[in-house]
């Protein structure tokens, strides 16, 4: 149980995904000139990357990596499918992504009219795919998984809205015109980065 | 680098290859059009990788590779693409070059492929490749889509280039460390040293993209409405 709290708090604060591994910076930095389109981009990635970290940690575990798929047939025991996994996992992600929009579509026509349109981006969001590459990377649990990309996802949504706030304030200072806009917003990302560094250490 | 290999392919052009237009889509990418500083796309790798030069050039010739050779596949096949599903038949074909670079830095450059870690997978999601197909191949023939793949590629790794000497110079002294062509210009002149910490952080990378498009777009005069 300590293991998942430590999980989550890691990757909201510490290796966040915004601000330490600068992961889905083109939406990050394309979606956030208001705070209410960020906190509905910021949803959608969380209920992604939430579901897609685990659904692709069961097909790498039951199907890509070496001898995993024993359980079809004794005599898969040595196939090793792991050189797969980026094109499987994006598949994952764009499938998941498409049936999810194609589904608030018919369920909920006012979430699909706030939320709907974000959707099909997400699949080119380098933070759901990223965080399925870290997954791999790490040796987690299923739980963990699980854990790791809801924490990554809140972490997201938590930059991009702070971000967003910051952002709407700035249309009523006096910046140097060539420093407008992009200029601007990327020395802000890094000053908002040296601050989330001061999470390094927390733990249970 | 990149106006070397401009040279290099201006040398054996043949007219109708590279006429004016097309040499257009080779060098508009690299200053006004720029895919990182201009349109803002491919920020995460560009801020991730640019630690040390040598990374840096693996991961921008792997770009450029890939996003040349999937703009030519895309274009080809782009009047039996459905619309409704190209984003995910556009996923596919990248995927199927990303594959193949990953598997050569693993054959060949395993330290660097180490290094560079999950960053050679998310040359996928890379906005520059999937941005080029969506605004350039869908609609163009193959060999213009080339070029602009090229190109595009070319823009991205002069950045990289331009991101990853800074860096590696104020960060650690050192430049082009771990290939035959490494040199300590600090030390070699007997200047006083001391590694700019801030500058090897992925914060540092953004504050210097963040002072390199405002440098770029005083001398451009580009203004945003923002």
């Amino acid at each position: 149980m300590e293991n998942l709290v430590n999980i989550g708090i890691k990757s909201i604060f510490i290796d966040n995904m915004i601000f330490a591994y600068f992961l889905g910076m083109c939406s990050f930095l394309a979606v956030s000139k208001k705070v209410s389109t960020a906190i509905g981009l910021g949803i959608a990635v969380v209920f992604v990357l939430g579901f897609t970290v685990p659904l692709n940690w069961l097909v790498q575990h039951f199907f890509l990596n070496e001898g995993a798929m024993a359980w079809v047939s004794a005599s898969f025991k040595d196939v090793d499918l792991s050189f797969l996994s980026f094109i499987i996992f994006i598949s994952v992600i764009a499938a998941f992504t498409q049936l999810t929009e194609m589904g608030v579509e018919k369920l909920s026509p006012p979430l699909y009219a706030s939320l709907g349109i974000f959707l099909p981006l997400i699949a080119v969001n380098c933070s759901i795919l990223g965080g399925a590459l870290f997954m791999l990377q790490r040796p987690y649990t299923f739980g963990e998984a699980t854990v790791f990309g809801f924490g990554s996802g809140i972490g997201w949504m938590l930059a991009i809205v702070s971000f967003a706030a910051i952002r709407e304030k700035l249309k009523y200072s006096n910046v140097p015109k060539p420093l407008r806009g992009l200029g601007l917003a990327f020395l802000i990302v890094g000053l908002m980065s040296f601050a989330f560094q001061t999470f390094l250490g927390i733990s249970f | 680098m990149s106006t070397d290999v401009l040279d290099l392919k201006e040398e054996k052009k043949s007219e109708a290859l590279f006429s004016k237009k097309n040499r257009q889509l080779l060098s508009n990418p690299l200053d006004s059009d720029n895919p990182v500083t201009v349109q803002i796309l491919g920020i995460c790798s560009a801020l991730a990788v640019t630690v040390q030069m040598k990374p840096a050039i693996y991961m921008a010739f792997g770009l450029t590779f890939v996003t040349a050779f999937s703009n030519l596949f895309i274009s080809m096949i782009r009047n039996s693409i459905p619309s409704r599903i190209r984003i995910i038949v556009q996923l596919a074909v990248v995927s199927l070059w990303v594959i193949l670079v990953d598997e050569l830095l693993r054959a060949y450059a395993f330290d660097v492929s180490k290094q560079l870690s999950v960053f050679v997978g998310l040359i996928i999601t890379n906005c520059i490749v999937m941005g080029r197909l969506e605004a350039y191949a869908m609609a163009n023939k193959p060999w213009p889509s080339f070029l602009d793949g090229v190109g595009n590629g070319l823009g991205y790794s002069a950045i990289l280039l331009i991101l990853a000497t800074v860096r590696e110079l104020f960060g650690q002294g050192s430049i082009m460390k771990g290939t035959p062509l490494e040199v300590h210009p600090f030390e070699a002149m007997n200047l006083p040293f001391t590694g700019n910490g801030v500058l090897m952080m992925p914060a540092g990378a953004c504050i210097l993209i963040g002072l390199l498009i405002w440098a770029q777009r005083a001398r451009n005069g580009y203004r945003e409405e923002a």
